[in-house]
C-alpha cells in the first residue's frame, strides 16, 4: 500500500497544466470541499425550517459555539507541531474557579480576567515544560495534567458553585455591539481568527510552525530553536483557556467544577476537520474557521428540528474521519488517473 | 576448508533511478570458510548484503544456492533458504526478552491448541547460548543488553534458524577488544560447524585474523579476489582504492585568513574524543574516516545540535560553546547535514520556503512579517547562483532529484553568509555534473574566505578537494596530514588503524 | 548455580515494573491500614476490587491498542452503546438470561473494534483520529437507539442486575469474569503466536515485517480484542448500575489510559504486559479509596490521580534516559 506522501510525490512529478486537472486540483482540496458542505447544510436547513436563515438566529447560534472555536486557534498550532493537548478543558475549569472565586472575593472585572489570563498561562507552560525537558510525548504528559487541573478545580469547588459576579460581567459573553445584532464573542472570534491566519501564513513564527510539524529535525538544523516553539504554543494554548474561561462564565454566570467537560476532544475535532493533519505541518485557519462553521451551524439546525443533538455526533465523527479519509482517496484516484493518462500517450 | 559452493552470485546488477549500485559483480561462498568482502563506503556491499537477505531484487544477474538458482521475494524468503544477515543496526525489539527475541518469526508451538511453548524455547535457547559460551540470561530483556552482547544475541538467533550463510555486516563497529575476541571465537565456532560466513568489515587486522577469502568491490563493481594469507594488505589496500583519479577537481590555491576556529581535545561520550585543530579563512579542511569514525558527531557538535562532553572550542580567539544551531548559526557557522531528506530540507515545503526557512528574520519586516517579494527576490538570487533546475520555486522539495535537492540545501546556506562551511558527505548519491559543480561551489567558497570542513567517504575527493586532512578512526583522531604529504595510501592506513600499530610495535 | 540464578532472579524482579508497583502499593497500604486497621478488612478489598473490575476488563483492551503504538478513544462510547442494547433488550425480554446479554454485549461491541481497526489498518487513518470520529459516531448512535430517554432499575430484570453481584464461591461473579479476562489474556499476550506478534509491531515495525508478522491483521486485532472487551463491560455496566444511560462511562477512555501508564506501559510501544495493567487499576482503586481515610476530601481524587499518573510518567523517562547514557558510557568509554 503506497503512502499518503508517495502518491502526493507521484501526482507531483506529472506536469499539471490542463484546465481539467486544474479544476480537479481545486476542487478536490479540503477546505474547498468544506465550503461545499458548509452551504450545503445552509441549503438543507433552510429548506426543513424557516426559522434557520434568518440574520438574528444566525447571529445569536454564534454563542453556542463561538468559545469553542476562539479555543480551536491556538489548538492549530498545537497540532500543527505534531503535538496534542487533551488537558484544555480542564485549564478552562481552573481557570473558571479562579474567576469564580476571585469575583466572590469581589475582586473587579480586568483583576478577574488578569487573572484568569495568569493561570491558564501558567498552566500551558507546565505543560510545554514538561514534554520538552521530560521528552514525553504530548498526549501522556497532558492526560496527566488533565487530572490535575480539572482536580483541583473538583478539590477546591467540591460539589458548589460561584454565582456571584460583578454587575456588568455578563456583557462579554451574553451582549451584542452596540446597535447591531452580532454577538460580542463571535466578534472577538473573528478578529482573533484573522490574527491566527495573519501570524500562522504571513509571519516567521508561522513558518517556523510549518517547518517543525514537516521535520522537526531539519527545523533544528535550520536553526529554529524547536523547543522554544513548542513551550510558546502549549503556553499561548494556556492563555486562551483562561480567556475561554471568562467569556465561558460571563455567559452562564455560574462556575461549578465540571464546566466544560469534554471540549477536548470537541475541539480537536475541530481542527483535524478543518483539515489540519493530526501528525503535523499540514492545515490552515481558513480551514478550521469553516469548519468550526459547518459544525456550530449543524448543531443549531439540528435543534431547530428538534434532533437535539442525537444525529449530531454521529455526523461530526462521520465528517472527521472523511476528513482524513476522503484527501486519501482522491490522491489515490488522482494518481490513477494520471497514470492512465499516461498510458494513453 | 570447504570445497563446495555454498552460495555463488554471477553477473549479478542493480540499478537505482540514476544509479548503478552493483554492477556486473561476482561472489562466490563456501561452507566452512570466512570470506571478507572489502571495499570503501559506496563500493556496493550493503546492497549486495540486501540482495542476498531478499530486500532488493537484483535487476539482472543470478543467485545459485547449493547449485540450483534462486530468486527471494521477500526477506522471509532467504530467512527460509538459510540466508540470515546480522545487521549494522540491529533489528530487534528492545522490549522483549533474549528468548523471545530469537524465536520472533518461529516460535515453537506445542499441542493440540499449538500454544507457544515457552519452557522449550528457554530450554533450546539456553543450550544455544551454552554452545556458544556466552553467560547471557535468557530472559533479560534485550534493551538492558550492551551492544556486544546483542550481536550474540542476533547470531544465536541464526543459529537456531539453522542457518547456511551468515552475513556479519561490521559486526565489530561497536565492540571492545574483549568483545571482539568472543565473537571472533563464536565465528570459528560456526564456521568449523560448515556454516559459510560473509564478514563485511574495513579492520584490516580483524581481516588477516578470521577470514579465510576475500573479494573485492570499488564503485559497484568486482575488482578481484584471493586468499587472506596469500595475500599483503598493501595489495588489498590498493585493489580497494586504487582507482585512477581521472575525476578533476577544480584548482584551489589556498589563501590562508586569520586562525578562525581551533579546537581543543573536544569529546563527546560514546561517539570521538580529543579532537583538536585549527581552521583558517579560506582553508579547506577535509575529514576523512570510515563508517562510524565520530566525523558527523563532530560536526553536529561544532554546529551546537549536540553538546561536548569535554574540550573547548574557540572561534575568532574567543571561547565558544555553541548551545543550539541558532546560537552558531548567529555567530557565522552553516551545516549542510549528510541526510539531505530528513536534516537538510523540510521536503513537503517549496523551495522558496527552504531557502529562505535559515534568514526568515532577516528577509521580514521588523523581523516578523515574512514579505513575499523580498523573500522571492532573496530565494532567485541564491537559486540562480547554484543553478537549480525545478519546474519552479513553488513546487516542494520532494519533487526533485537528490542533486537539485542538494543545490537547494547549498543555496539555503549560503545566504546566511558562513565564515565556517561544515559540508557533511555533500556529493553523496548525486550525479557527477551536480557532483562537479558542488567542488566548484566549495573552491569559491573558500577562494571568498569562507573556512570549509569537507566530510566526505571518497578518498578522491578528499585528496582532491583539501587543504589539510585530518584522518579519524573509531572516534580518535589518528592524524593531520598536508595535502602535498597525503597519499590515498597514507591517508587509507590512518582510516583503518593500521599506522598505529606499527608505531606500537616499532 | 542456584545461588546465581536465585540472584538473578531477585535482581530481574526488582527492575520489573510490576515490582515497583507491588512495593509502591506495600508502602501506601503501611500507613493507611495503621491509620484505620478496617481497611485492609475483607469486605473493603471485596469493594475495591469490585469498583476496580470493569475498569480492569476494559484497560486490558486499551492495553492491547497502546501495545502497539495506537490509542482507544472510543472505550466509553461502546460501552454505552452495548450497554444500552443489554438494557433495552432486557426491558423488552424480562425473562432473557444474563448470559445471553453478555454474548450480546460481547458480539456488538466485537463488530464496534472491528469497524475501529478496519479505518485504522486499511484507510490508514491514524488510531487517535478515527476513535475520535468513532468516539462520537458510537454515542450518537447510543442516543438515535435509545430516543434519549433511559432504561431505569425497575425496567431491568431482577435477574440481570443481580448477576454481577452473585458470588461463586464468596467472590461476585463481576471479580471472577474479569479475573478470567486478566488471565485470558494474560495467557493470550505470552502463549500465542498472534499476542507475541502484537508485541513485536509495536515494538519495531520493520523488523517485525522481516520476520513475517501481518501488520494489518495486527493492527485490526487489537481493535477488535479492545470492541470486544468494552462490549463485555457495558453488558455487565448496565447490570452493575441497575440503569442504561446514555451518558454512561463518558471520560472512561482517560482512565484506561491511566491505568496503562500506571501499569508500565509507554506510549512509543512494545513494552508492558497485562499484569502491570491489572496492577495500575488496583492502584488507581486503593488511591481512590484511601483518600477518605487520610482525612482527604473524595473531590480530591481526581488531582491526586493526575499527580500519580504524571510522577509514574517522570520515573519511566528519567529510568530511560539513565539506561541510554550507561548504554554510551560502555561504548569506548
Amino acid at each position: 500500500m503506497e503512502t499518503r506522501s508517495d502518491l502526493v510525490a507521484k501526482n507531483r512529478l506529472i506536469d499539471e497544466t490542463g484546465l481539467k486537472a486544474r479544476l480537479i486540483e481545486f476542487f478536490t482540496k479540503w477546505e474547498v470541499i468544506l465550503i461545499f458542505i458548509a452551504i450545503a447544510v445552509f441549503l438543507f436547513f433552510n429548506a426543513k425550517s424557516r426559522y434557520f436563515l434568518d440574520w438574528f438566529n444566525l447571529m445569536n447560534a454564534t454563542f453556542q459555539f463561538s468559545e469553542k472555536a476562539i479555543m480551536a486557534l491556538p489548538m492549530i498550532f498545537i497540532i500543527m507541531c505534531g503535538d496534542i493537548d487533551i488537558s484544555i478543558a480542564s485549564i478552562i475549569a481552573l481557570c473558571a474557579y479562579v474567576v469564580g472565586n476571585a469575583a466572590l472575593g469581589g475582586a473587579s472585572i480586568p483583576t478577574l480576567i488578569v487573572l484568569s489570563l495568569l493561570v491558564g498561562a501558567l498552566a500551558g507552560l507546565f505543560n510545554g515544560v514538561l514534554i520538552t525537558t521530560l521528552e514525553m510525548p504530548a498526549i501522556a504528559v497532558t492526560l496527566a495534567t488533565q487530572s490535575i487541573y480539572r482536580g483541583i478545580s473538583i478539590g477546591l469547588l467540591g460539589d458548589q458553585a460561584r454565582t456571584k459576579f460583578p454587575p456588568n460581567f455578563g456583557v462579554l459573553g451574553q451582549e451584542f455591539v452596540s446597535g447591531t445584532i452580532i454577538p460580542i464573542e463571535f466578534v472577538l472570534y473573528l478578529v482573533l481568527m484573522l490574527i491566527f491566519a495573519f501570524v500562522l501564513h504571513k509571519t516567521t513564527y508561522g513558518r517556523h510552525l510549518y517547518a517543525i510539524g514537516n521535520s522537526s529535525e531539519a527545523a533544528r538544523f535550520s536553526g529554529i530553536n524547536v523547543k522554544a516553539v513548542r513551550i510558546i504554543n502549549f503556553t499561548l494554548t494556556g492563555l486562551f483557556c483562561g480567556l475561554t474561561a471568562v467569556l465561558l462564565a460571563s455567559r452562564i454566570l455560574s462556575v461549578r467544577s465540571n464546566i466544560a467537560t469534554g471540549w477536548d476532544l470537541e475541539i480537536i475535532t475541530l481542527v483535524v476537520l478543518g483539515g489540519v493533519s493530526i501528525t503535523g505541518g499540514r492545515g490552515t485557519v481558513f480551514g478550521v474557521f469553516i469548519g468550526s462553521l459547518v459544525v456550530g451551524y449543524l448543531k443549531f439546525g439540528m435543534g431547530l428540528l428538534k434532533l437535539s443533538g442525537t444525529l449530531m455526533t454521529i455526523v461530526i465523527g462521520t465528517l472527521l474521519i472523511c476528513a482524513v479519509l476522503l484527501p486519501r482517496l482522491l490522491d489515490l484516484y488522482k494518481a490513477n488517473r494520471k497514470l492512465r493518462i499516461q498510458a494513453q500517450r | 576448508m570447504g570445497e563446495r559452493a555454498l552460495v555463488e552470485v554471477r553477473n549479478l546488477t542493480k540499478i537505482f533511478p540514476g544509479i548503478r549500485a552493483l554492477d556486473d559483480v561476482h561472489l562466490t561462498l563456501r561452507c566452512g570458510e570466512v570470506h571478507a568482502l572489502i571495499g570503501e563506503n559506496g563500493a556496493g556491499k550493503s546492497t549486495l548484503v540486501k540482495v542476498l537477505t531478499g530486500v532488493y531484487t537484483p535487476t539482472d544477474g543470478t543467485i545459485a544456492l547449493e547449485g540450483s538458482e534462486v530468486s527471494f521475494k521477500s526477506a522471509i524468503d532467504a530467512q527460509q533458504a538459510g540466508i540470515v544477515a546480522i545487521h549494522q543496526e540491529a533489528s530487534m525489539f528492545p522490549e522483549l526478552s533474549v528468548t523471545e527475541n530469537i524465536f520472533m518469526g518461529h516460535h515453537l508451538r506445542r499441542g493440540r491448541a499449538r500454544t507457544l511453548d515457552w519452557k522449550a524455547m528457554r530450554t533450546q535457547t539456553e543450550e544455544l547460548l551454552a554452545r556458544m559460551q556466552l553467560d547471557i540470561d535468557p530472559d533479560t530483556l534485550v534493551k538492558n543488553l550492551s551492544t556486544a552482547k546483542r550481536h550474540m544475541v542476533e547470531i544465536t538467533k541464526a543459529l537456531s534458524l539453522d542457518a547456511k550463510l551468515v552475513i556479519m555486516d561490521e559486526p565489530t563497529s561497536a565492540l571492545t577488544a574483549r568483545e571482539v575476541e568472543d565473537l571472533f571465537r563464536i565465528v570459528r565456532s560456526l564456521k568449523e560447524a560448515g556454516k559459510a560466513i560473509l564478514f563485511i568489515s574495513h579492520k584490516f587486522d580483524e581481516i588477516f585474523e578470521i577470514c579465510d577469502y576475500y573479494t573485492v568491490y570499488r564503485d559497484g563493481q568486482y575488482i578481484g579476489e584471493g586468499r587472506v594469507d596469500q595475500s599483503s594488505e598493501d595489495q588489498i589496500i590498493k585493489m580497494m582504492i586504487g582507482r585512477s583519479i581521472d575525476q578533476l577537481y577544480p584548482d584551489h590555491t589556498p589563501t590562508l585568513g586569520q586562525e578562525i576556529l581551533k579546537v581543543e581535545q573536544l569529546s563527546q561520550l560514546g561517539a570521538f574524543k580529543d579532537v583538536s585543530f585549527s581552521l583558517h579563512e579560506g582553508e579547506i579542511l577535509g575529514l576523512f574516516g570510515l563508517v562510524g569514525a565520530g566525523r558527523t558527531e563532530v560536526a553536529r557538535t561544532i554546529f551546537g545540535i549536540d553538546r561536548a562532553s569535554g574540550g573547548s572550542i574557540s572561534f575568532d580567539g574567543k571561547r565558544f560553546e555553541p548551545k543550539s544551531a541558532m546560537h552558531a548559526m548567529k555567530a557565522g557557522i552553516a551545516l549542510v547535514p549528510e541526510d539531505r531528506q530528513r536534516q537538510g530540507l523540510v521536503l513537503k515545503m517549496s523551495l522558496t520556503h527552504n531557502i529562505s526557512l535559515p534568514v526568515l528574520k532577516t528577509l521580514s519586516a521588523k523581523g516578523v512579517v515574512t514579505t513575499k517579494k523580498r523573500e522571492q527576490r532573496y530565494v532567485l538570487e541564491h537559486g540562480q547562483q547554484m543553478e537549480i533546475r525545478a519546474a519552479g520555486y513553488h513546487v516542494d522539495a520532494e519533487t526533485l532529484s537528490g542533486g537539485n535537492q542538494q543545490k537547494v540545501v547549498l543555496a539555503k546556506w549560503i545566504g546566511t553568509k558562513p565564515r565556517i562551511l561544515i559540508l557533511d558527505e555533500p556529493t553523496k548519491g548525486i550525479d557527477v555534473a551536480t557532483k562537479a559543480a558542488v567542488h566548484q561551489f566549495i573552491c569559491d567558497m573558500a577562494s571568498q574566505g569562507v573556512a570549509v570542513i569537507l566530510i566526505s567517504s571518497e578518498l578522491p575527493e578528499i585528496l582532491g578537494m583539501s587543504d589539510r586532512i585530518l584522518v579519524m578512526h573509531e572516534g580518535r583522531q589518528m592524524a593531520i596530514l598536508d595535502a602535498s604529504e597525503a597519499t590515498a595510501e597514507t591517508v587509507m592506513r590512518h582510516a583503518i588503524a593500521t599506522v598505529r600499530e606499527e608505531v606500537h610495535h616499532g | 548455580m542456584a545461588e546465581r540464578s536465585k540472584m538473578t532472579f531477585i535482581r530481574r524482579a526488582m527492575v520489573r515494573r510490576e515490582f515497583t508497583l507491588v512495593a509502591l502499593l506495600v508502602i501506601m497500604l503501611v500507613p493507611i491500614t495503621l491509620r484505620s486497621p478496617q481497611f485492609l478488612s475483607v469486605a473493603n478489598i471485596n469493594r475495591i476490587l469490585n469498583d476496580m473490575a470493569i475498569l480492569a476488563i476494559v484497560a486490558i483492551g486499551q492495553f492491547f491498542v497502546i501495545l502497539c503504538g495506537g490509542i482507544d478513544l472510543s472505550v466509553g462510547s461502546i460501552i454505552a452503546f452495548t450497554g444500552m442494547v443489554c438494557g433495552m433488550v432486557n426491558e423488552s425480554h424480562p425473562s432473557i438470561s444474563p448470559f445471553v446479554l453478555l454474548a450480546l454485549g460481547i458480539g456488538v461491541g466485537l463488530l464496534m473494534g472491528l469497524f475501529n481497526g478496519v479505518l485504522v489498518a486499511y484507510g490508514k487513518i491514524p488510531p487517535i483520529i478515527t476513535t475520535l470520529g468513532t468516539v462520537n459516531i458510537y454515542r450518537g448512535m447510543t442516543f438515535l437507539l435509545s430516543g434519549g430517554s433511559w432504561v431505569t432499575a425497575h425496567e431491568l430484570s431482577v435477574a440481570y442486575i443481580a448477576f454481577p453481584r452473585n458470588t461463586f464461591l464468596k467472590i461476585s461473579y463481576l471479580l471472577w469474569i474479569a479475573f478470567a479476562i486478566i488471565g485470558l489474556f494474560y495467557y493470550i499476550g505470552r502463549y500465542t503466536r498472534t499476542g507475541r506478534e502484537v508485541y513485536a509491531i509495536g515494538g519495531n515495525p520493520t523488523a517485525a515485517k522481516f520476520v513475517g508478522v501481518n501488520e494489518n491483521k495486527i493492527r485490526v486485532v487489537v481493535f477488535v480484542i479492545s470492541g470486544t472487551l468494552c462490549g463485555l463491560a457495558g453488558a455487565l455496566w448496565t447490570a452493575r448500575y441497575a440503569s442504561a444511560v446514555n451518558e454512561m462511562a463518558t471520560g472512561f477512555e482517560m482512565q484506561t489510559v491511566a491505568a496503562c501508564v500506571l501499569g508500565g506501559v509507554n506510549f512509543s510501544g512494545g513494552a508492558g504486559g497485562i499484569i502491570g495493567v491489572a496492577l495500575g487499576t488496583l492502584f488507581l482503586g486503593i488511591v481512590t479509596n484511601a483518600l477518605p481515610v487520610v482525612y482527604l476530601s473524595v473531590f480530591w481524587q481526581t488531582f491526586v490521580q493526575g499527580l500519580i499518573i504524571l510522577i509514574a510518567l517522570a520515573l519511566n523517562t528519567i529510568s530511560d534516559q539513565r539506561k541510554s547514557r550507561r548504554v554510551l558510557q560502555e561504548r569506548r568509554g
